[in-house]
């Protein structure tokens, strides 16, 4: 019996049981459909992180105090392991660090703040004006305070877009932060979604105003220290500087014993991906078992099929049919059944893409790769889970499978 | 061509085992000439079915040499046996065994699925025709009387032009009418130079053949042609 022929008689056989093929195809369809969402889902996660990420500044590298130090809570006490001023200094200067474009030393402290129409509890930090730079920020109205200000000690805050408006402050009002009046001089860009923080909730004061209004420690200690390369490439050349330069000014030979750690945002990047990425692994898993129990319906119901077709199957026999035309016969039923499902799942799988996004703001992307497995994947359990009944199919005694009614 | 169609030479045929034995066969021999009607005439349990499952190459003896025209049909394997039932056979069954889901010329188009065949619609055509049922060739067999059913069946077994047209019981399921109309159709058949061998347990039916032999408790008696 030709391919042609043995296709047709497949078909044929399908169409002769419409409902309880449809039904059968069901299975795999929503199979390979959940295989691609999952995915989709999955990458476009992926991909949201890496672009959240880069948004927080790529080139930005953060210095904070080793474990071992309380993170300046009492000020260090002139412990030589807290970040200060003069690290921060020694960072911003050219011949110690040509790779360093800006450095912004930051105290910080949890503030209430009172407005005229209303109070907000947020963080306040204390910051110098590289902390626009090296926190890729901008200001959407007034302006940030400069290094003149920074000076003077001036009294002025830059809000965030939330903390703004939850204080009803626009550039010019006045807010109390710790039951001393402060000039609101500028209301930040939103930094959109971040990973973790929300960007828009909080207000930057100039730190030295800072370390004598409100965290009140040593005028020379700082919490932490923002840096930014000059460029995404000079980023590992800039954290070299920064590190040999502190293990020099921190006296310690060890770098192991470093009373400081610097955090990249890639090593942020590629723990968040290694998160994504096992989220989506996953996803994809049950998607899988769902495709596999899908191939299983596709084998109960050829074992149906078989076993009600016996008659059928003792008369094709009688009438010449080899083991291997019934094998091939009920093969291709079986591998039939998962390749339309399977084709049909991808149309689904396409539209929920396009759907989920619109409905519920989870974005999916969708490449080519898990169509082809998932469809190759539908189509080879078919193939397998076929196998069994077509086997017993064809190995029904001719005699046996014409008395059956 | 071998002038002889069939040949059993002392063939039994055994089920089960121990005291289980049941011997359906006993020693049958019995031979066919091309273009002979043989009626096997027996009550049920005398060995008809059996035999007609050996002669038909559905299955092989427990013992005996059964020759097909000419070949010794033990010594095939499945494929061939399958072969042989292809080309060389046409069945008739009792139940007709006609696919429903099928109109009437596809079912008969059966058989030329597993050979290699041209024109199979053309060639379906003309064995209904040659049953009387040109008009009928959309219809599926759940829109056909059980007389012209089986007359579907029998053009299922004349398309494949085979040697030997095997016929269990053909009026079994029918009314008197249609019974004749198809012991009809066999007769006009054997006429035109098909060999029939035709199972019953009816002895009207069996008159029509030209030989009839008889079966009893797995063994064969001839018996006087009617």
């Amino acid at each position: 019996m030709t391919l042609l022929r043995t296709l047709d008689t497949g078909v044929r056989g399908l169409l002769s049981h419409r409902l309880r093929s449809v039904l059968t195809t069901l299975g795999i369809l929503f199979g390979v459909a959940a295989v691609i969402c999952t995915v989709g889902i999955g990458q476009a996660s992926a991909a949201s992180v890496t672009a959240r990420v880069a948004a927080l500044g790529t080139n930005l590298l953060t210095i904070t105090p080793g474990s071992t130090v309380s993170a300046g809570v009492f000020g260090g006490g002139g412990s030589a392991s807290t970040l200060s001023m003069s690290d921060a200094s020694g960072l911003a200067n050219k011949d110690n660090a040509p790779d360093v474009q800006a450095v912004a030393p930051v105290v910080q402290a949890r503030e209430t703040l009172i407005s005229p129409a209303s109070n907000w509890s947020t963080t306040v930090q204390g910051s110098t004006p590289d902390w626009l730079v090296t926190n890729a920020r901008s200001v959407q109205t007034g302006e940030f305070f400069t290094q003149t200000g920074l000076r003077r000690r001036d009294q002025v805050v830059v809000l965030g877009v939330t903390t703004a408006g939850n204080l009803g402050a626009t550039v010019g009002s006045t807010v109390d932060i710790a039951h001393i009046p402060y000039t609101v001089i500028g209301v930040l860009t939103s930094a959109g979604g971040q990973a973790f923080t929300n960007g828009d909730d909080l207000a930057v004061v100039p730190i030295t105003t800072a370390q004598d209004e409100l965290t009140g420690g040593s005028p020379e200690s700082v919490q932490r220290i923002l840096l930014s390369a000059t460029s995404s490439d000079t980023i590992g050349s800039a954290y070299q500087e920064a590190d040999d330069l502190l293990l020099a000014t921190h006296h310690v030979t060890n770098p192991g014993q470093a009373d400081f750690s610097i955090a990249s945002q890639q090593t942020l990047q590629s723990t968040l991906s290694s998160v994504t990425s096992t989220l989506t692994i996953l996803l994809a898993s049950v998607a899988a078992i769902s495709l596999l129990v899908g191939g299983i319906g596709v084998m109960n119901i050829m074992l149906v099929s078989v076993t009600e077709r016996t008659s059928e199957i003792g008369l094709r026999k009688a009438l010449g049919a080899t083991p291997g035309d019934l094998l091939r016969q009920f093969l291709v039923e079986a591998s039939t059944l998962s390749v339309i499902g399977g084709l049909l799942g991808v149309g689904a799988g396409l539209l929920a893409g396009a759907l989920i996004p619109r409905f519920t703001g989870i974005g999916v992307d969708i490449a080519a790769a898990p169509i082809f497995i998932a469809v190759g994947v539908a189509a080879g359990v078919g193939l397998i889970f076929g196998v069994y009944p077509a086997v017993r199919a064809a190995r029904l005694a001719p005699i046996e499978a014409l008395r059956a009614e | 061509m071998h002038d002889e169609i069939i040949r059993l030479d002392r063939v039994s045929k055994v089920y089960g085992s121990g005291d289980a034995t049941v011997r359906a066969l006993d020693a049958v021999s019995l031979s066919v000439r091309e273009g002979d009607f043989v009626a096997v005439m027996g009550p049920s349990g005398s060995g008809k079915s059996t035999l007609m499952h050996i002669l038909g190459c559905l299955d092989v003896p427990t013992t005996g040499a059964y020759h097909f025209a000419g070949e010794l049909v033990e010594r095939m394997s499945e494929h061939q046996l399958a072969g042989i039932r292809n080309r060389r056979i046409g069945f008739v069954f009792q139940q007709f065994h006609l696919l429903g889901s099928m109109p009437a010329w596809r079912n008969v188009e059966l058989p030329l699925l597993y050979r290699n065949t041209r024109e199979r619609k053309s060639t379906a055509l003309r064995a209904l025709a040659q049953v009387g049922l040109a008009d009928r060739v959309q219809h599926r067999p759940n829109q056909l009387s059980g007389g012209q059913q089986q007359r579907v069946a029998i053009a299922r077994a004349l398309v494949t032009d085979p040697s030997l047209i095997l016929a269990d019981e053909p009026t079994g399921n029918l009314d008197s009418a249609s019974s004749r109309e198809i012991l009809h159709v066999l007769r006009g058949l054997n006429d035109e130079g098909h060999t029939v061998v035709l199972i019953t347990h009816d002895a009207n039916v069996a008159s029509v053949a030209r030989r009839v032999v008889t079966m009893s408790d797995g063994r064969l008696r001839e018996a006087v042609a009617a």
